[in-house]
């Protein structure tokens, strides 16, 4: 089966500064009892962005019109904690198609591959500057380039390279899925079975 | 050159392994329960395969579950849909479900261990990320994503880059009071949430030598909160014999050949590990969270930080924690009123928690101002501990024994703790809202909840000691 493509973008961005933050923020596990892969978008970030009563919090990030585009910016260990997927799954159901950050949580990281969802890490300093240009300018856009491995700030032609698995690349490149690639190699788990 | 008993484990389950790939590696159990499976089944069936080996995967029903009333069917709608489902789709694709009702039903990281499925040298995942509890076992057991259980169920294999190896090492008597617990809240308050990221991280020294299988649990399952991708400890006799005799261990001519096994499989001598940590067993105080993460702890008896010891860009996310617990700068949590107490969870919720913390609690009350809840792990842990009569003096305590499951660690089921509350927590994580919307969450080990629980405050568990003797 294949999966979801990432080449290449180019968009404004939604900056979150903040450290740690935890799968359980990104989606609260009173969202979990979905059985399917849609919809979770709804509830991406639900407590910083509803107040109890579900009325949208107006100083959170996402409820400000000002701010927009497919790529979150994000404080360093993004993703820590639960494994549960269903972060992948919020982030990209509600439109982000990267994230970026100075470090992230291992787990969430090959849940959002897996999920055609990029994660980008930058260095502490090229993260501050995307910061602080959105700040000056909500509107400023940032490219992302998987193919060629680099991440810029457009207005200002700051540019670092980010890293990513070859074979994960190759799969967000073209689609290509784990499973298919594991049964490609079905006889040598049926060898490894043989005592 | 020497290898390390993480290497020694990984090899020994790679299928294959090509350069620019990540490796296949074999996985001997996967477990699976009601939240993380359903989007795996309906991959499988979208690719119309089968499970690959139904009777390696094993299936339980634990987050959603009430911890009360349990033979009543779940009141919550969808967290009963969710747990039918989990029914159905065992039933379709012939795997053994654990559900509610059954004799071996539990968290699943606490079944799998004490039903002899979890074994040293072996390879176990779950989607759930507090799988790294397994690794006690001197095995290699990592929390996956949806995708990655499809994967499982689809070849009974993960695709999976190795990891580096940690080696932290602790050494040295542990003062009265202080525990398994307290060992791993100082341990990631020392190198942060996410001082282990990227790491299988082998736990060594004499202090962990001396731990029970439980207390090595208690260590291994707090792995993934400084991000290691893995936790796990050599095995020895301690770890021999906890396997032994247990429903699923091998018998008879296997047993011997397995324990040979096992004794081959610890770090040689010159293995090179890519880190290594050491601390001395002397400097660590019971321990608590005042933040919302893990990382954020202190010994029951210091102050939290201050703002301005951080660096600038982390001050930010450091005052919305402060803010979020209703706490301050160089506060002292001893003596702070708490409102809840949870003695449970998949890091404290076997029997020798409950024992410890009924022996404790024995001819004590708790204080007015707290609600305590006791949800023992698995249905196992519940029926030993009516055995031993621990429901007898957790009922005179007023700490009512309930009914395996997550139960409070993570405000998923009927247990959660109300918004603003305060809640001493055997758990592991204090993340915002993880015990229910806006709830606060103090970590810490069972005999800081229990005494706190006595007392109606932040307690520090020594001041009981030195009247008595626990
Ligand atoms: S007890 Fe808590 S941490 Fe453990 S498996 Fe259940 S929800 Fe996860």
């Amino acid at each position: 089966m294949s999966t979801k493509i990432f080449k290449h973008i180019q968009t404004s961005v939604v900056p979150l500064p903040i450290e740690n933050i935890d799968t359980d923020q990104i989606i609260p596990a009173r969202f979990l009892k979905a059985t399917t892969r849609e919809g979770f978008g709804n509830n991406l970030f639900r407590d910083w962005r509803f107040d109890n009563d579900g009325n949208p919090k107006q100083d959170f990030v996402l409820n400000e019109p000002k701010y927009s585009g497919k790529i979150l910016v994000a404080g360093k260990n993004f993703g820590c904690g639960s494994s549960r997927e269903h972060a992948a799954w919020a982030i990209a159901d509600y439109g982000f198609d990267a994230v970026v950050s100075s470090f992230f949580a291992d787990i969430f990281k090959g849940n959002a591959l897996n999920n055609g969802l990029l994660p980008v890490q930058v260095s502490d300093d090229f993260l501050k500057r995307i910061f602080e240009v959105v700040d000056a300018d909500p509107h400023a856009e940032v490219e992302i380039d998987l193919v060629d491995q680099f991440i810029k700030i457009v207005k200002t032609g700051e540019q670092e390279s980010f890293e990513v698995n070859p074979y994960k690349k190759a799969c967000m490149t073209n689609g290509y899925d784990d499973i298919d690639y594991i049964l490609s190699k079905k006889e040598l788990i049926l060898q490894f079975e043989t005592p | 050159m020497g290898q390390t008993l993480f290497d020694k484990i990984w090899d020994a389950h790679v299928v294959s392994s090509n350069e620019g790939f990540p490796d296949i590696l074999y996985i001997d159990t996967h477990f699976i329960h009601e939240v993380t499976s359903p989007q795996a089944f309906d991959g499988l069936r979208a690719r119309g395969l089968p499970v690959f080996r139904p009777q390696q995967t094993v299936a339980t029903a634990d987050h959603n579950v009430p911890t009360w009333d349990q033979h009543l069917p779940i009141k919550e709608e969808l967290s009963r849909y969710q747990v039918d489902m989990l029914t159905k789709n065992c039933a379709e694709f012939g795997i053994e479900l654990y559900g509610l009702g059954h004799p071996f039903q539990g968290i699943v990281h606490v079944i799998g261990p004490e039903l002899g499925i979890t074994r040293p040298g072996g390879t176990y995942v779950c989607g759930d990320s507090h799988t790294s509890t397994h690794g006690a076992f001197g095995a290699i057991a990592f929390g996956i994503g949806t995708s990655q259980v499809e994967q499982v169920m689809a070849t009974q294999c993960l695709l999976q880059s190795r990891p580096k190896r940690m080696k932290i090492e602790v050494n040295g008597n542990l003062q009265k009071g202080v525990g398994a617990k307290d060992i791993i809240l100082y341990i990631i308050s020392q190198i942060s949430a996410a001082g282990g990221t990227g790491y299988a991280v082998e736990y060594a020294g004499d202090t962990i030598r001396a731990l029970s299988m439980e207390g090595r649990m208690t260590i291994c399952n707090m792995s993934i909160e400084m991000g290691a991708r893995c936790g796990l400890i050599a095995p020895d006799e301690t770890t021999i014999n906890y396997v032994k005799g247990r429903e699923f261990a091998p018998k008879g001519e296997e047993w011997d050949k397995a324990v040979a096994y096992w004794q081959t499989l610890y770090s040689d001598e010159d293995a090179e590990f890519d880190s290594v940590l050491s601390f001395k067993a002397e400097d660590i105080e019971p321990m608590i969270t005042y933040g919302t993460n893990p990382g954020m702890g202190i010994g029951v008896t210091q102050h939290v930080p201050e703002t301005a010891s951080f660096e600038q860009k982390e001050q930010g996310s450091y005052k919305k924690a402060l803010d979020y617990m209703g706490l301050h700068d160089d506060q002292q949590l001893l003596g702070k009123p708490i409102d809840y107490v949870f003695i449970g969870s998949c890091t404290n919720s076997r029997i020798e928690d409950l024992r410890e913390v009924a022996q404790f609690v024995k001819g004590k009350h708790k204080a007015d101002n707290v609600t305590v809840w006791v949800v023992p792990g698995s249905k196992q842990v519940q029926e030993q501990a009516i055995r031993e009569g621990l429901d007898k003096i957790f009922d005179a305590a007023g700490f009512p024994l309930r009914e395996p499951g997550c139960s409070a660690c993570l405000g998923m089921n009927e247990d959660k703790i109300p918004a603003g509350k305060y809640c001493v927590s055997t758990s592991n994580r204090n993340f915002e809202g993880r015990q229910g919307p806006n709830s606060r969450t103090f970590l810490a080990s069972p005999l800081t909840a229990a005494a706190s629980a006595i007392t109606g405050v932040v307690t520090d568990i020594r001041e009981f000691l030195s009247e008595e003797v626990v």
